[in-house]
């Protein structure tokens, strides 16, 4: 007993940086207040004021992250709350891209006029395809839990592109994950799709943090701690079991690629993307993109810098893997949203490539690099789908490519973004998308990857068929007699819209200015 | 006077804004952008006047930053070749318009749309031209591709989707290469000079010195893309399928312009960035130009569709053009440069003939016409002529550079020139038979006298007929361009002296004596 009170007495509490995790915890915090509005506002008012929450929120936590980025703070970053998250330069520009993507998806799903009620199922609790499930569709409430989860979501991919050891980065990841299944299966129309999307996702995700975690485990084993920089100075030349840290390296990569999209671990993408509510998919897409790109490149540049050249062969491949699998497969699609999740799978083989560009004297010309392109595609991605959402018939969202046929005829303006946002995905240029690429094949090179760039070029090549095939679609061919209607977007998803193709055509134009916030800082090690 | 070539850019773009928001009135939108083109024309007899032949190497230059992290600029800039072409552009783009004056677009398009496409393609390439920077010509040379694949995939034909596709993604996936190309350049230049830099002047002073395994690969990565503009035997294969399905101006656009991006591209960028590589490489490139001078000239004998004879034509003509490139003479350098000229302007007048022709019968089958010159002589006449300086009749424009490449090629590479000469044979074949079964002989085919005559059957000349012969108006397009074939065959003089030492300066770069200099220096 006296030893345990000796022990607790030197435990002391870490000391806490507040102003730089203050956008976390505003986000965190908000989220718990919205569950307590869920519990205590009567139905009619929860709609607007969880809305006004969220947004406010999120305007809240970007005052709060340009405030403490503008201030005088340490070059290298701080690294708070005992060491656990480590508040850099490329955190902070992962938590602004997930801040302003978050805030773009946020408006999407709070629209309510295209889909009288909004996207989201009026009641989560009655059976799909009863006669009370008929008659939710027409309903105009929503399950406005989606406010709280959709907060919690994002401080989990906050919290995860920030974590500076393995164990804050897993939890963070359970954070992030849980809320997107639940709101993958909360779509108003096709909710035995929506359902599906969401048990698979939740199934094939309980795995993939089941690999992360036992990854976690053997690497503890390996360095004897979770803190990356500890695993990185126990690489750095010991006569520990190398079996320990590459099967750890591998299973926790695995849980991080599969989170990320990346082909051969894609398989729950086209699904998921298809089933979820359309608003849920631009969330995804965009967000969970980023900060599962934004955990692989902490992982692999912070703790796996200088063992690279065991791993950058499988990575390599993977990558190759990725590329082909989204682009190939990309082409044989008929509904718009499984095309659009397999070009994502084809963008995360372009992304890992920026990933893996470290070069041998230990500069990662690749982490600035990916992080626009992250930024550029999520603008991008959120755009799409707020343009998938509005072309519609009787039935819901008319996603089958067939459909699409002669929508230039009927609303030149949705086809014509349409064309752009799909042109920005292809990577031609004077859009963000080709400036994505070009950073990131640029880094690739400078690593001594050129065949795989060469390998990419081909690929976003072959991809572009399938975006031209749209447009062909959308201007060259007669539209359907009985095709579907473009809605007339309300406010909010036109401000989603209108900022994702915005940013998509600056980016495009004037990157500097991004570029070179992007290229600040490196990584706190 | 930089703020020529500035406008020349400007003035389409700002005029295919204006021309799109006149879709509603047809005739308006036709008028403002015929006045648009023509101000352009101005522009370029300006630019002309104030191009030195014998000053700089990059003439009227501006530039200003535009991604310092990168070290790209926006920097434009003209030598001798870059000048000849904008010029033949700003020529063209007004006979375009004329031409397609009265002709029927497809169901729910109008006029305003599709000539705001024609002039935002004239500003592209204009600036493809005129760019010196490499990474600001990558981003031109496939921007160049979205108003072409709505202009062909818009307003063509029946196969028109997949001529549009297939059109972009050859073109596409050549740029893309090109663009692994430009950032290896990219990456040696910022190992040597420490700061990264896309600047065409600075990167051909780095790059020229590379080992040759290196030059190897950025040479080719930069030829497909090159090759497959052009286009060259085997990257072809877009170009039939492109000209058939296209409105008839478009096809003018696609083979008299576009295409010598490839040919201006290998000139600019091939040569005298990777000098030891395409000396070294040299023999295989001709083998293709040769291949393609012989399977261009067979092809286009044998073709049935007018539009797609055309190109066959046009694949023969780019081998004469690369046979001279890669000669290293500063006489078939010259050569194919006045080539690349005369043959937007020959090829150029001869694609406008036969789209009145088509006008006329609104069939592009050869077979569904014959003795037409019996109802209309003067169209006649202009189809023989086009023809002729096609075949580089001796008089036309087209002979001067024809025979330039030839003499010019034989004294370095006497193997491939004998067989490109017999490439000169087939054309007379495919020009004058094509005339043949046209025009002459009894008034007879499916589009003059009508299907319902029956095969075989004789139309007479003397009775009405719907087939009219030129009006003013196509006697106004076509005009300018016989005076330019005739005064270009007499007197080509004002033309080689602006590209003479733009060749001259592009065979320094590379390196190569001149035997036929050196022979006349004694």
């Amino acid at each position: 007993m006296n030893l345990l009170v000796a022990q607790a007495q030197t435990i002391e509490a870490p000391e806490i940086d507040y102003g730089a995790i203050a956008p976390l915890l505003v986000v965190l915090g908000a989220a718990c207040i919205s569950v307590l509005l869920e519990a205590l506002l009567p139905k009619h008012q929860r709609w607007a004021v969880q809305l006004v929450l969220t947004l406010v929120t999120l305007v809240g936590a970007t005052g709060a992250l340009i405030l403490y980025a503008t201030s005088e703070r340490p070059e290298q970053g701080v690294a708070t709350l005992a060491g656990a998250i480590a508040v850099d330069s490329p955190s902070l520009f992962l938590w602004a891209t997930l801040l302003v993507l978050g805030f773009g998806s946020v408006l999407l799903m709070a629209d309510r006029s295209v889909e009288p009620g909004g996207a989201f199922v009026a009641q989560a609790a009655i059976r799909p395809g009863t006669i009370q499930d008929r008659a939710q569709a027409t309903k105009t409430g929503m399950q406005t839990e989606i406010f709280p989860l959709t907060l919690f979501a994002l401080g989990g991919m906050m919290t995860f592109v920030a974590s500076n050891d393995l164990l804050t980065m897993f939890i963070a990841l359970e954070v992030l994950s849980l809320p997107l299944y639940l709101l993958c299966g909360l779509a108003r129309r096709r909710r035995l799709l929506s359902q599906e999307a969401a048990v698979k996702y939740f199934l094939l995700g309980a795995f993939a943090s089941a690999f992360f975690l036992y990854g976690v485990a053997l690497l503890y084993g390996y360095a004897g701690s979770v803190k990356l920089s500890a695993i990185a100075t126990a690489a750095g030349g010991t006569d520990r079991s190398d079996t320990l840290l590459f099967a750890g390296f591998g299973l926790l990569v695995v849980g991080l690629l599969f989170k990320a999209a990346v082909g051969p671990f894609h398989a729950w993408t086209p699904d998921v993307y298809q089933g979820a509510p359309t608003p849920v998919t631009a969330f995804m897409a965009a967000c969970t993109k980023v900060a599962a790109f934004g955990g692989i490149l902490r992982v692999l540049t912070v703790a796996f810098e200088n063992t690279q050249w065991e791993w950058r062969g499988v990575l390599y491949g993977v990558a190759v893997v990725s590329m082909v699998i989204g682009a190939v497969l990309g082409l044989t699609q008929t509904d718009v949203k499984r095309m659009i999740a397999y070009s994502s799978v084809a963008h995360a083989g372009f992304l890992l490539i920026g990933s893996i560009a470290l070069t041998p004297e230990g500069d990662a010309p690749g982490v600035s690099a990916t992080m626009f392109y992250l930024l550029a595609y999520g603008f991008t991605t959120i755009a799409a789908f707020g343009i998938v959402s509005l072309v519609r018939n009787s039935d819901g969202e008319a996603t089958h490519l067939s459909q699409w046929a002669g929508l230039a005829k009927r609303s030149p303006i949705v086809a014509g973004v349409f064309t752009f946002l799909l042109l920005a995905l292809a990577g031609i240029p004077l859009t963000s998308g080709f400036i994505g690429k070009f950073v990131v094949f640029s880094a690739a090179i400078d690593a001594g990857l050129t065949p795989l760039v060469v390998i990419a070029l081909v690929a976003s090549a072959v991809a572009a068929f399938f975006y031209l095939r749209v447009i062909v679609l959308m201007y060259f061919s007669d539209p359907a007699p009985d095709g579907p209607t473009v809605t007339v977007p309300g406010a909010f998803t036109t401000i989603a819209i209108t900022l994702g193709a915005v940013v998509t055509l600056v980016l495009g134009l004037w990157p500097t200015f991004v570029l070179d916030w992007a290229g600040t800082g490196t990584f706190l090690s | 006077m930089s703020w020529v070539l500035i406008a020349l850019m400007v003035v389409p773009l700002v005029g295919a804004l204006v021309v799109a928001f006149l879709r509603k009135n047809d005739r308006t939108a036709k008028l403002a952008a015929l006045a648009i083109s023509l101000v352009e024309l101005v522009l370029a007899v300006l630019l002309w006047t104030a191009y030195d032949p014998d000053g700089e190497r990059i003439q009227l230059a501006s530039g200003v930053d535009w991604i310092p992290a990168f070290g790209v600029r926006l920097s434009f800039g003209i030598d001798g070749i870059a000048l000849v072409m904008i010029a033949v552009i700003a020529l063209l783009i007004p006979l375009v318009i004329g031409a397609g004056w009265a002709e029927k677009l497809p169901a729910g398009r109008s006029q305003g749309g599709y000539l705001a496409l024609i002039l935002v393609q004239e500003a592209v390439t204009v600036a493809v031209f005129a760019a010196t920077d490499v990474f600001l010509f990558y981003v031109l040379f496939e921007v160049m591709l979205i108003p072409m694949y709505f202009l062909i995939g818009g307003y063509g034909g029946a196969r028109r989707q997949y001529a549009a596709v297939k059109f972009f993604l050859y073109s596409f996936l050549g740029g893309l290469i090109m663009l692994a190309s430009a950032i290896g350049a990219y990456a040696m230049a910022s190992d040597e000079l420490g700061k990264g830099t896309f600047d065409w002047a600075t990167l051909v002073t780095v790059v020229r010195d590379a080992d040759s395994t290196t030059q190897t690969w950025l040479f080719l990565g930069f030829f497909l893309a090159f090759a497959i503009k052009a286009p060259l035997v085997p990257f072809h294969t877009w170009l039939p399928d492109a000209a058939a399905e296209a409105p008839i101006g478009v096809t003018v656009i696609v083979v008299g312009i576009l295409d010598k991006v490839g040919t201006f591209g290998m000139l600019r960028y091939l040569l005298p960035m990777f000098p030891e590589a395409s000396k070294n490489l040299a023999p295989f490139v001709l083998v293709l130009a040769v291949a393609g001078v012989l399977y261009g000239s067979l092809l286009a004998t044998g073709q049935r569709d007018m539009k797609r004879f055309l190109a066959y034509v046009s694949i023969a003509h780019f081998g004469f053009i690369a046979l001279g490139i890669f000669s290293f003479t500063s006489q078939a350098g010259v050569g194919s440069v006045s080539y690349m000229l005369n043959h937007s302007i020959s090829t150029g007048m001869l694609i406008l003939v036969i789209g009145m022709v088509i006008a006329r019968g609104g069939s592009s089958q050869i077979s569904d016409y014959g003795g037409m010159s019996k109802v209309a002589p003067l169209l006649a006449g202009m189809l023989l002529l086009s023809g002729l300086t096609t075949l580089s009749l001796p008089g036309t424009n087209s002979f001067v550079s024809e025979f330039l490449v030839l003499i010019g090629s034989f004294p370095t590479q006497p193997v491939f020139t004998i067989i490109a000469t017999v490439g000169m044979v087939l054309a007379a074949l495919y020009v004058l038979w094509l005339y043949q079964r046209i025009m002459t002989g009894p008034l007879r085919g499916d589009a003059l006298i009508g299907a319902a005559a029956g095969p075989g059957a004789v139309g007479d000349p003397e009775r009405k007929t719907a087939i009219g012969d030129l009006t003013k108006r196509e006697i106004a397009v076509l005009a300018p361009l016989v005076v330019i074939v005739l005064a270009l065959g007499f007197y080509p003089q004002p033309v080689l002296d602006v590209i003479t030492p733009t060749v001259g300066a592009t065979l320094t770069e590379v390196g190569v004596t001149d035997p036929v200099t050196v022979q006349e220096g004694k």
